[in-house]
């Protein structure tokens, strides 16, 4: 055993060797133009610090309410959401009776009733979001060409990959907001002024944070004040950014908590179990030499 | 092992009347209990046990799956996300299945390359290893189909990709192509048959494991030596030893299993399968899953043609040839030894075989552009030099370390060589069971 693991120890170094070597020689290949990059994002998310993070992580449900305020106040104006039900909101630690009456306040286009008419409604709690479009042509449409995308899964669609070595890091300290570090840096990385020659295509907007280009056709989304905040945080885009992308975090994963909770005691299980199974090995195999 | 050597007596009535009509009791004890294994077998061998446990659980979550997913491409991707919202434990069943088929690759390939190094394929194992590597490709069908049915960008992107290696075929590719996709691109047909085959595949892995389990119960275990058993002192009996020492090793593996599917559960996949399938809408880079990569890298270090073959035909058949290797493995390899142990130079290369591998890994991860084509070229050429021209030529020109004359010998050598055990082999092991 022991020689195995120094050898899988002697692969590691040697694919870490040429690994490295590999990156260098590309490195070195294209010579850095700051005014013409090659690779995006320009700059790598910044990595925060969230509540929901690490093996005993849960959501802040303070700062998911407040996500939700610059959702509806901001994000919903142009995404929708369509795969979250307000009945889910209660995950946010509203009660059923704020639930309703939140529904109530959206209109939900249904139908056809008993005559054969689509109608108005107000939102019930089984309601998801509705969307802020009637259909995605008339979002591109409405927003020069693209339409802008669904948020329900958002933080974990987007991700900038990690590169060797850090994957292999992120494996031991659990890294998996990837999404949300990256939804914060892009809407906090507005307002910078982009390299001296750098083109930037007219009707976007340079974000050296985008993952897929210089800019994006988003303007600057949030600034400071924007959204009146009732518990006292502080009304800044950086705030705004941390709780909006928290909130998309518990849009794409609500059962983030209970999923990390049973996995501590699977692991748990298997640790003791494991040990008793080990030291019945020992005993079974004490007389005989292998 | 065969019937000829039962040492079942039934004890109660129930098990001599079944043993009368159907003797079923008997295969089950002479199969898992009195089984001789070799003594000398290390944690590398628990890993069929492991496969085992891991096709039963991906099967078993995936037919739970199946009663909730709508294999209808406008309805597929929000099927799943309904899964991983709103059915009872659904995330959990989601996430055990899709890490699950990362994890039963990665038992898969330590099972092959465990292999490679102890030269489990020589006679008299060659089928019982051809076998195996059927089981290899069809979880690859298996697996890749199954990549497709949460019909993410990924999903429709790699699978337009992967199709696409048909349209290279001389004559017949584009007709195998248009039979795989039920069109000219991925689209409803393609999903319904992919979700019917990845149903059906599983149950045929099932059946070829039974083939390879019966095979490997004729000519029995291999083992680090590579040295034949030749007496009782040799072997232990499956139960309680072998079971025992399996259930450790599951339990190590399904814990790492576990720490992925609970705390890193998207580690292995890729963002943009969560934006649902856009055909007007290529992704900045199409990668397949973690596990094709190596091959997906050989696909694209073909740049150039080969007199009649083009770049794109020449990829496809060093992709194919790269897994064909391994089922050439039993006459490639030229050598008597059998375990890489006693093959100092062998073992040197088998090592820098796996880093080549794992190499390519990454290289099929990275754009297919500047030094990573040259990088993923050479890597390439090494891969099939290692069957091709190292195993052949080692196992002639190569001087084996001395053999002991059996598997005692062996592990008295060990135990005296180290510390502590005191020799107490000498008793007969098959005392117990």
């Amino acid at each position: 055993m022991k020689k195995i693991l120094t050898s899988l120890a002697l692969i590691g170094l040697v694919a870490a060797g040429t690994g490295a070597a590999g990156t260098s020689a590309i490195a070195a290949e294209e010579a850095h133009n700051a005014a013409a990059p090659t690779h995006f994002p320009i700059d790598e998310p910044k990595e925060m610090s969230w509540s929901f993070s690490g093996p005993f992580g849960t959501y802040d449900k303070g700062q998911l309410q407040r996500g939700l305020k610059v959702y509806k106040e901001v994000c919903s104006a142009c995404h929708s959401m369509n795969l979250v039900a307000f009945r889910t909101l209660s995950d946010l630690g509203y009660s059923d009776a704020q639930i309703k009456s939140l529904a109530a306040t959206y209109t939900i286009h249904d139908g056809p009733n008993d005559a054969g008419d689509m109608f108005d409604r107000p939102g019930k709690p089984s309601d998801h979001f509705p969307a802020p479009f009637a259909n995605e042509e008339a979002a591109a449409a409405s927003n020069g060409g693209a339409a802008p995308p669904d948020m329900s899964l958002l933080a974990k669609a987007r991700g900038v990959e990690r590169g060797f070595p850090q994957f292999v890091f992120d494996i031991f300290t659990q890294y998996d907001a990837g999404g949300p570090d990256y939804i914060h840096s892009l809407l906090t990385g507005y307002d910078q002024t982009p390299p001296a020659g750098m083109v930037i295509p007219e009707g976007t907007h340079y974000n050296p944070y985008f993952m897929s280009g210089v800019s994006l056709k988003m303007p600057k989304p949030l600034s400071d004040g924007q959204v009146t905040y009732d518990d006292g945080a502080p009304q800044t885009v950086d705030q705004y950014a941390r709780d909006v992308s928290a909130f998309l975090t518990w849009a794409a994963e609500p059962h983030m908590e209970d999923r990390k909770k049973t996995g501590f005691r699977v692991l748990f299980f298997l640790l003791v179990f494991g040990a008793l199974v080990y030291m019945t090995k020992r005993r079974v195999w004490a007389d005989v030499a292998h | 092992m065969s019937e000829g050597h039962s040492t079942y007596t039934p004890k109660t009535g129930i098990e001599r009347w079944f043993d009368a009509r159907m003797p079923l009791p008997r295969l089950i004890y002479d199969s898992f209990v009195a089984y001789p294994v070799p003594r000398n077998l290390n944690y590398m061998w628990t890993f069929g046990g492991i496969l085992s446990i891991m096709l039963v659980s991906q099967i078993l979550t995936g037919i739970v799956l199946a009663m909730h997913y709508t294999s209808d491409t406008t309805l597929a991707f929000d099927s799943v996300e309904k899964i991983m919202r709103d059915v009872n434990s659904g995330w959990l069943l989601r996430y055990l299945h899709s890490n699950g088929a990362s994890f039963f690759f990665v038992a898969v390939y330590i099972h092959i390359f465990r292999g490679l190094f102890y030269g489990s394929y020589k006679a008299p194992r060659e089928l019982l290893w051809i076998l195996g590597c059927i089981i290899y490709l069809l979880m690859m069908a298996t697996g890749f189909m199954g990549y497709v049915l949460p019909w993410g960008q990924m999903s429709f992107w790699g699978a337009t990709v992967i199709t696409g290696f048909f349209s290279a075929i001389p004559l017949v590719g584009n007709w195998i192509q248009q039979l795989l996709l039920g069109g000219f691109a991925v689209d409803d047909p393609t999903l319904n048959r992919f979700f019917a085959l990845h149903y059906l595949l599983p149950f045929m892995i099932a059946g070829v494991v039974v083939l390879h389990i019966w095979a490997l119960h004729v000519v029995g275990q291999s083992n680090p030596t590579g040295i034949e058993v030749k007496s009782k002192t040799d072997t232990v009996a499956f139960t309680p030893y072998a079971t025992i020492k399996d259930a450790f090793g599951m339990i190590v593996f399904l814990f790492i299993f576990a720490y992925f599917a609970f705390y890193l559960p998207n580690y292995l996949g890729h963002p943009d399968n969560y934006t649902v399938a856009n055909p007007l809408k290529t992704p900045a880079h199409i990668v397949p899953v973690w596990y094709f990569l190596p091959f997906y890298a050989i696909l694209r270090a073909i740049t150039f043609n080969v007199g009649p073959i083009n770049s794109k035909l020449g990829g496809v058949l060093c992709m194919f040839g790269a897994i064909a290797m391994l089922f050439l493995v039993a006459w490639l390899d030229t050598s008597k030894v059998r375990s890489a142990v006693y093959r100092p130079w062998y073992k040197l290369f088998f090592w820098l075989f796996v880093a080549d591998a794992i190499l390519l890994g990454w290289l099929g991860s990275q754009p297919a552009e500047g030094s990573y084509v040259f990088m993923a070229q050479m890597a390439t050429l090494f891969y099939f030099a290692f069957f091709l021209v190292i195993m052949p030529v080692l196992g002639l020109i190569e001087t084996p370390r001395r053999l002991p004359n059996s598997i005692t010998e062996a592990v008295l050598e060990k135990n005296k060589g180290g510390s502590g055990h005191p020799a107490v082999a000498a008793a007969a092991p098959q005392t117990k069971g």
